[in-house]
C-alpha cells in the first residue's frame, strides 16, 4: 500500500510545496518508508535544474550500505569534471545533504540522452531529476520530515506530484522511491501506487531498444514505458492510454510534464483514487483526506473509473 | 437417524439434522422465543428517543473519538445526531446496533458506516470505499458520489447513493439492495450471492461476474456482462418493486423502469445440487 497525491493550479501559481507536504503528510498511513515530490517551480526557464545523488541515505530503516562521505566527495568532483567536459556550466550549486545536489546548469541541448548517460555513467550517481520547472526530491522518511531536511514548503509553483512509499516490491532506499524522472526527457516525472506483474518482461524490452532502468522498483517502469512512447512520436496522453493494456497488474499512477498533469487507472480499478476539479484547481489523492488537507471545506469529489485517463493544462 | 443410503436426495439433509439450508460447520442452533423477549439482550443498544436531537462536532476528534462520543450520546437516549465536519475522515459511524437517525454535514472517508445494523443515515456529501460494509439493516442515504466496494457483503438494509459510485459496488453481498442514481465502476455486482443492485445509469465491464444469486437492474448502457451473468425477463412485478423502491429511495421517480435491463446468475459455474465434501461422507 503506498499514497500518492497531486495537484495543478490552472492560471496561477501557488505554495506547491506546502500544499503537496500536507497531502502525503495525510497520506503517511498509507506508507512512510520514503517520500517523494515532484514539484514543478516557477523558474526563468534559461538554465536546466538537475537533482542529482552521489549516494544513499543510510538512516531510517535503509537497506543501504554505509559509505564514506569522501567518496560522495569524490564522485562529487567526477560529475563537475565531466559537466565541464560536455561544455555544461554549473550556475549555482546546492548540497542539501553530503549525498543529495542540486545545480542549475547553463547547457544548451535538446537530447539529454546523451547527458544523461555520461553523468550516470559515474558509479554511484544518478539524476534524480532534469528540466527546466521540474525538480524531483525523494528520501527516506515521512512527507514533513522530507520537507524539512530539504527546505521544500516555500517552493511556489504550478503543479506537483507525490508519493508516500510503503516497500513491498524493493529496497528501503532512495534510488526506489518515486517519483521517478522519465529518462531522457526534460520535465517528465511519474508516482505510482500499485503493483505491476508484466515488469520483467517489459524491461527486457525496453532495454533492448535502448531504455534505461536505475532501480528494479516496477514502478520505474511507468516512467520508461511512457519516455519509450513519446520518444516514438506519441503525445503524453497517447502514451498513457496504450499504457492501460500494455501494463498489466493493478495501477493508478500520476504523470507530470513541464505544463500538464495526467492520471490513469487500470481497467480493474483495484488501486484507489479520489479526484476534485475546479476551473483553477485539480487535486487527487489516494484518500479524500489529502485533499481535504488543501481544501477543508466541502468539495463535490468523485472517483475516477476503470480504464479511465485524464490530462490536465495549467 | 434415518438411512442416508435409501432417503430421498430432499430430505437428505433433515436427515442429517439441518433444517432448511445445506450448510456444514454449525454446531449450534439458537431459537427465539417471543416469550422470553424481555430477557433478550442485544449487545451495544440503547433505548433512545428520535424527538431527542444534539450536534457533535468531530473537526479535532479522531475517529475512534468521534465513534466512542456517538455511543455515548445514544446511552444518553439521543435519537437524532447530526455530526459536523467529518472532513472525510475513515471508518465514522462503524459498528452502530441501534435504531438512530444519524446524518453527517460533510463527507466520508474509507469504511464509513460499516457493520452497522439498524440506524437510519444521511451522509450530505461523499463516501470514500467500502462504505457500509456489512450492513445488516437499516438505510444509508449518500447524496453525492461514492467510492469503490460500495455495499460489500451487505446483508440487509438499504443502501442509496444518489451520484455515481466506483468498482465492485455490491461485492459478495448477502443480501438487501443498493441503489444507485448515477453511473457504476467495474465489476459491479461481483460475486454477489443474494440481494438486490438497482443502477440507473452505465455500468462498467463485467457487470455481475461470478454471481451465485440476486438480480442486478440496470437502467443504462452495459460495459460487458462479467462469467455467468445473464439477462433475464423484467416482470410486471420487477416493474412495481422498482416503482416502489425508487420512490421510497426519493430518486428517479420519473424513472422509465420498465426499459431496465434485469440481469441475474446463470448458474454454471456451480451445481446448486451438490452435497459439500463433510455431507457427501455422511451420505455413504
Amino acid at each position: 500500500m503506498c499514497g500518492i497525491a497531486g495537484l495543478i493550479h490552472r492560471g496561477k501559481s501557488s505554495n506547491v510545496g506546502s500544499e503537496l507536504q500536507g497531502m502525503l503528510q495525510a497520506l503517511k498511513h498509507r506508507g512512510e518508508d520514503s517520500t517523494g515530490y515532484a514539484l514543478y517551480g516557477d523558474t526563468d526557464g534559461k538554465n536546466f535544474i538537475m537533482r542529482f545523488k552521489v549516494g544513499e541515505n543510510v538512516g531510517e530503516g535503509s537497506s543501504s550500505v554505509m559509505e564514506d562521505v569522501s567518496v560522495y566527495d569524490e564522485r562529487k568532483k567526477i560529475v563537475d569534471e565531466t559537466l565541464a567536459e560536455m561544455g555544461a556550466k554549473i550556475v549555482k550549486e546546492e548540497r542539501t545533504l553530503p549525498y543529495s545536489l542540486r545545480y542549475e546548469i547553463d547547457y544548451n541541448v535538446k537530447d539529454l540522452l546523451e547527458f544523461s548517460q555520461r553523468i550516470e555513467s559515474i558509479p554511484g550517481v544518478e539524476i534524480l531529476s532534469m528540466g527546466k520547472s521540474l525538480e524531483v526530491i525523494k528520501d527516506l522518511g515521512n512527507a514533513k520530515m522530507v520537507c524539512d531536511r530539504y527546505s521544500l514548503d516555500k517552493v511556489v509553483g504550478t503543479h506537483a506530484i507525490g508519493h508516500a512509499r510503503m516497500a513491498t516490491e524493493s529496497g528501503v532506499d532512495i534510488k526506489s522511491a518515486h517519483p521517478f524522472w522519465g529518462y531522457p526527457f526534460s520535465d517528465v516525472s511519474v508516482v505510482h501506487n500499485g503493483q505491476l506483474t508484466n515488469y520483467w518482461n517489459n524491461r527486457r524490452v525496453l532495454e533492448n531498444k535502448g531504455m534505461r532502468f536505475m532501480s528494479e522498483c516496477d514502478s520505474e517502469l511507468i516512467a520508461v514505458y511512457l519516455a519509450e512512447k513519446m520518444r516514438d512520436g506519441a503525445t503524453l496522453e497517447e502514451g498513457m492510454k496504450a499504457s492501460l493494456t500494455g501494463l498489466d497488474g493493478v495501477f493508478t499512477y500520476f504523470v507530470a510534464t513541464k505544463d500538464s498533469l495526467g492520471m490513469a487507472k487500470d481497467t480493474m480499478a483495484a488501486k484507489p483514487l479520489v479526484l476534485y476539479e475546479s476551473d483553477d484547481l485539480v487535486a487527487m489523492g489516494s484518500e479524500e483526506i489529502a485533499i481535504r488537507s488543501v481544501l477543508p471545506q466541502e468539495i463535490d469529489t468523485y472517483d475516477p473509473f476503470d480504464g479511465e485517463v485524464k490530462v490536465w493544462q495549467i | 437417524m434415518a438411512n442416508l443410503k435409501t432417503v430421498s436426495k430432499k430430505s437428505k439433509a433433515q436427515s442429517m439434522g439441518m433444517h432448511t439450508e445445506v450448510l456444514t460447520g454449525r454446531t449450534q442452533q439458537k431459537f427465539f422465543n417471543p416469550d422470553e423477549a424481555e430477557n433478550f439482550y442485544y449487545f451495544g443498544t440503547y433505548d433512545v428517543d428520535f424527538n431527542k436531537r444534539t450536534e457533535l462536532d468531530v473537526k479535532d476528534m479522531t475517529a475512534p473519538e468521534a465513534n466512542k462520543e456517538i455511543d455515548n450520546l445514544m446511552s444518553q437516549g439521543y435519537g437524532t445526531i447530526v455530526i459536523k465536519n467529518p472532513q472525510g475522515k475513515h471508518s465514522l459511524g462503524v459498528g452502530i446496533l441501534n435504531k438512530l437517525n444519524l446524518i453527517f454535514e460533510g463527507s466520508l472517508g474509507y469504511f464509513g458506516m460499516g457493520s452497522c445494523d439498524g440506524p437510519i443515515v444521511r451522509i450530505n456529501g461523499r463516501v470514500g470505499w467500502s462504505c457500509a460494509e456489512n450492513l445488516m439493516a437499516g438505510k444509508v442515504v449518500i447524496e453525492k458520489n461514492a467510492g469503490s466496494c460500495f455495499g460489500a457483503a451487505i446483508r440487509g438494509g438499504d443502501l442509496i447513493c444518489k451520484g455515481s459510485v466506483g468498482a465492485r459496488t455490491g461485492i459478495d453481498m448477502k443480501g438487501g439492495t443498493i441503489i444507485i442514481g448515477g453511473d457504476a465502476g467495474a465489476f459491479t455486482g461481483f460475486m454477489m450471492q443474494r440481494g438486490r443492485i438497482i443502477i440507473l445509469g452505465d455500468v462498467g465491464i463485467n457487470l455481475g461476474d461470478s454471481m451465485y444469486d440476486g438480480t442486478i437492474f440496470v437502467g443504462g448502457e452495459i460495459g460487458s456482462y462479467g462469467s455467468d451473468a445473464v439477462d433475464s425477463e423484467l416482470t410486471s412485478s420487477d416493474q412495481d418493486w422498482l416503482k416502489r423502491k425508487l420512490k421510497v429511495a426519493e430518486i428517479g421517480e420519473n424513472f422509465d423502469v420498465s426499459k431496465m435491463k434485469k440481469i441475474v446468475a446463470g448458474k454454471k459455474l456451480w451445481n446448486y445440487d451438490n452435497l459439500e465434501p463433510t455431507e457427501k461422507k455422511g451420505a455413504i
